[in-house]
């Protein structure tokens, strides 16, 4: 099997357990959607939350993605099911690039999910260019932090005591993320008064980091994992 | 004394030597920092906590690029020695510390001059992640598992942050650049050093400099120490095992 059909396998794995056990559905989405709700108690003031919503939508994705990084890997780790590839001669780099492939999916499904709560909870009225720009952002973001999710979280498999370890390693690395994903955001739905055309700088900084950390992780995930 | 003994200190005669010089050297900043030099003209005596936090912070990045050296050669070696793995570690523990100083002295300064402990100014946000990255560097360290696992493991994630750390900055200085009015707060505005202001911080630098040495010394053979102490207890394990099975 060459690295695209064991990455496409690894991938369909992980998407066919979510659709067995639908954790994502029942247990994380909710979870993301009572975020937003609690933003709203927090900041009670209509607009306030117009203004600030673009940061609500992406710091309840990375919080929710700490949640589904370590779903991701506790099915893993739960049979000893990462070792096994392993031992098989499995590519690393091929189990990289599938499970972050799956991450990126669940994380892309979770981002809709919230960018329509923001619409309907925090009263957001983005332009057609907006929601252009704010679907080229999802995608954007969502590609890195798939891939940084899987990398960390890589780590933070198997051992105990490691899952309370993944959000100090993880949420320093992706900082650029939710700087370039909120201000891309901020232009696409208008927030503050900014425009469409300033959200395309932001959201080329998105690129590089999905670039430089598929490239990384895909080097990097096989000697971390490898124990 | 013992040979067991002899070997469980950390001290050499050089060490010892390096030592009293860094002593002299901190004595001779003290007294240059807090009375030689004179006030400055605007900042009147807060100047002086310049003397440590430049040169801490410079500690802190020589720290930082030595551990990511040591990562890269403990993953590139053929040899994969783990003592570039101990010279890493302790030397990414002595950064966090110095970062830590010249958080704290920054924050005060900051509060004697601007009025305020933080203000989110690139260099400053950037060097709080900083800080935060190598605080979770120093926790990967602690997973356990064996020398060669925390070897392999803990070089992977401080070459990654050799990766993270350009990035943040860069995205945090495109962030104020495009989200602060002009601030009060620009800690590129320099002041103009007098002789002996610029000697304290270049003694400063020496000093710290050395002490970064020392201290590096000490700490790479303490986490030797340790290393060993974890090797033996479960030498001495397997050991008092096989005497009960062979006194059954």
């Amino acid at each position: 099997m060459n690295r695209r059909s064991v990455a496409v396998a690894v991938a369909r794995k992980d998407l066919a357990v979510e659709a067995g056990s639908r954790v994502i559905v029942n247990q994380v989405a909710p979870f993301a959607l009572v975020v937003m709700v609690m933003f709203a108690f927090a900041l009670d003031n209509d607009g306030i939350l117009q203004r600030v919503a673009p940061g609500l939508v992406w710091l309840a994705t990375l919080f929710s993605m700490l949640v589904v990084v370590q779903r991701s890997f506790a099915v893993e780790s739960a049979d000893g099911a990462l070792d096994a590839l392993r031992v098989a001669g499995v590519d690393p780099a091929a189990i990289f690039l599938g499970k972050s492939a799956a991450l990126m999916v669940q994380l892309f499904a979770l981002e809709v999910v919230l960018v329509c709560a923001a619409f309907v909870l925090y009263g957001v009225e983005p332009t057609a260019a907006g929601w252009a720009e704010a679907f080229v952002t999802m995608v954007a973001a969502t590609v890195g932090l798939g891939f940084v999710g899987t990398l960390y979280g890589g780590l933070a498999a198997g051992a105990r005591g490691r899952e309370t370890l993944l959000p100090l390693l993880l949420l320093p690395v992706v900082a650029p993320v939710l700087i370039g994903a909120t201000r891309a955001t901020e232009a696409a739905f208008g927030s503050g008064g900014a425009s469409v055309s300033e959200g395309w700088p932001w959201i080329g900084l998105l690129a590089v980091f999905a670039v430089i950390f598929g490239a990384a992780g895909s080097v990097a995930f096989g000697p971390l994992v490898d124990e | 004394m013992t040979p067991t003994a002899a070997h469980a200190t950390t001290g050499t005669p050089a060490t010892r030597r390096l030592g009293a010089v860094v002593a002299v050297l901190l004595a001779l900043l003290v007294m240059s920092g807090l009375w030689w030099s004179a006030e400055d003209v605007v900042q009147g005596s807060t100047v002086r906590i310049m003397y440590v936090h430049v040169p801490s912070i410079w500690v802190a990045y020589m720290a930082f690029a030595l551990t990511a050296v040591c990562s890269g050669a403990y993953v590139s070696g053929r040899s994969r020695s783990v003592a570039w793995d101990r010279v890493a570690g302790a030397s990414a523990e002595i950064g966090v510390l110095f970062v830590a100083v010249s958080l704290v002295t920054g924050s005060l300064w900051g509060r004697l001059t601007w009025g305020t402990y933080w203000v989110w100014d690139a260099r400053l946000t950037s060097t709080a992640f900083l800080f935060i990255t190598y605080v979770g560097y120093l926790a990967v360290r602690r997973l356990g598992g064996t020398l060669r696992q925390r070897a392999r493991r803990s070089s992977v994630i401080a070459l990654l942050a050799v990766l993270e750390i350009p990035l943040v900055h860069f995205s945090v200085e495109l962030w104020r650049s495009l989200h602060q009015e002009a601030s009060v707060a620009n800690p590129n505005a320099r002041v103009e050093l007098d002789g002996l202001m610029l000697f304290t911080l270049m003694l400063g630098l020496a000093t710290f400099t050395a002490l970064f040495v020392w201290l590096l010394l000490h700490r790479q053979r303490v986490i030797l120490l340790e290393d060993t102490v974890a090797d033996r207890g479960l030498d001495e394990a397997i050991a008092s095992r096989r005497d009960e099975a062979g006194a059954r």
